[in-house]
């Protein structure tokens, strides 16, 4: 996902990013496939609304907080290698999803939600670390759902296959983190 | 024909419970409101507002959570009905909420999932978090 909005260091999109700034929120679908690198989009994207933006920055707002509980797993001394490594893995993802939400949320004009100074996680109920990978799971299990609920509802295709992106890594933990705890990693045929 | 008269009205009864919560599953309800825990927590605040306590909350108004504008102007008392409104389709319900989810479109589902809500909120969690 890095080459996501790679155009912004470029300085053969500077023209181009200086026209979606001026016309503020609703880009065109050329605009914002050219976001996601796909020029071949650009006729079916559609165009990003004041929507769009709000969903993505609840989405940061919800990865932050991912990477938020990684940090409180990791710090608790209850994982023991490889399963940290693994958890330390996780929340790169998650950094790396922010990241890329955070900067595609500037660049359509709205104002990236900031990681809360302090997050509030149930850490009086983990004790182990099967605790801490059930805890994982569940918030990988419900940002799977989170994704999968909002991507029907972007007015921006482009932005709907990024989120889908995401949507997959985010499974793929959850199943690894079912795995891990003794679960069958794959419970069903579909995600919901 | 009497047969046939029976079965509607058999039908006709059995929509109508569904219609008043009969019949609806908390304990179904809790599997799906694992989708929710990418954002909500019943004690506490997260991407979104705490759920223990909504029963007769007004939307928008939980101390210290950043809502919407929209949501704090949106006049809502959650109860069974309103939630049903609002989870079926969030934006359509609530335009220029921060909740940018398609909703819960199966009707028992969300009848399951707010009769999990209704009782998870009388639950040894949610007291605790008063």
């Amino acid at each position: 996902m890095s080459s996501f909005l790679d155009f912004i260091d470029s300085p053969l999109a500077l023209p181009a990013r200086r026209r979606f700034i001026g016309h503020g929120l609703m880009l065109s679908g050329a605009a914002v496939a050219l976001l996601v690198g796909n020029e071949a989009l650009a006729a079916t994207g559609g165009k990003a609304t004041e929507d769009d933006v709000r969903i993505l920055n609840t989405a940061l707002g919800a990865e932050l907080e991912a990477i938020a509980a990684y940090q409180v797993g990791a710090e608790t001394g209850l994982l023991q290698k490889p399963v940290l490594d693994l958890a330390v893995t996780f929340q790169g993802h998650h950094k790396e999803h922010a990241a890329t939400l955070s900067k595609t949320i500037a660049t359509l004009g709205g104002k990236p939600v900031a990681a809360k100074a302090k997050y509030t996680f149930p850490t009086d109920k983990l004790k182990s670390q099967e605790d801490v990978l059930r805890f994982a799971a569940s918030l990988e299990k419900g940002a799977v759902s989170a994704y999968l609920g909002a991507i029907p509802v972007f007015g921006n295709r482009d932005l709907a296959k990024a989120a889908a992106s995401i949507l997959g890594d985010e499974a793929m933990h959850w199943a690894i983190l079912r795995n891990a705890v003794g679960e069958v990693p794959v419970p069903s045929a579909f995600v919901s | 024909m009497k047969a046939a008269r029976a079965l509607a009205l058999v039908a006709l009864a059995s929509a109508a419970a569904i219609a008043h919560g009969a019949g609806r599953d908390p304990r179904r309800g809790e599997e799906i409101y694992s989708r929710c825990l990418a954002c909500h927590a019943l004690a506490y605040d997260r991407t979104g507002p705490r759920h223990c306590g909504l029963f007769g909350r007004r939307a928008g108004s939980v101390a210290g959570f950043a809502y919407s504008d929209a949501m704090k102007r949106s006049n809502i008392a959650w109860n069974a009905k309103t939630l049903d409104r609002f989870i079926a389709d969030p934006l359509k319900t609530v335009p220029g909420t921060t909740m940018g989810y398609a909703g819960v479109k199966d009707a028992r589902e969300r009848g399951d999932l707010i009769a999990y809500l209704e009782s998870a909120g009388k639950s040894e969690e949610c007291r605790k978090a008063r």
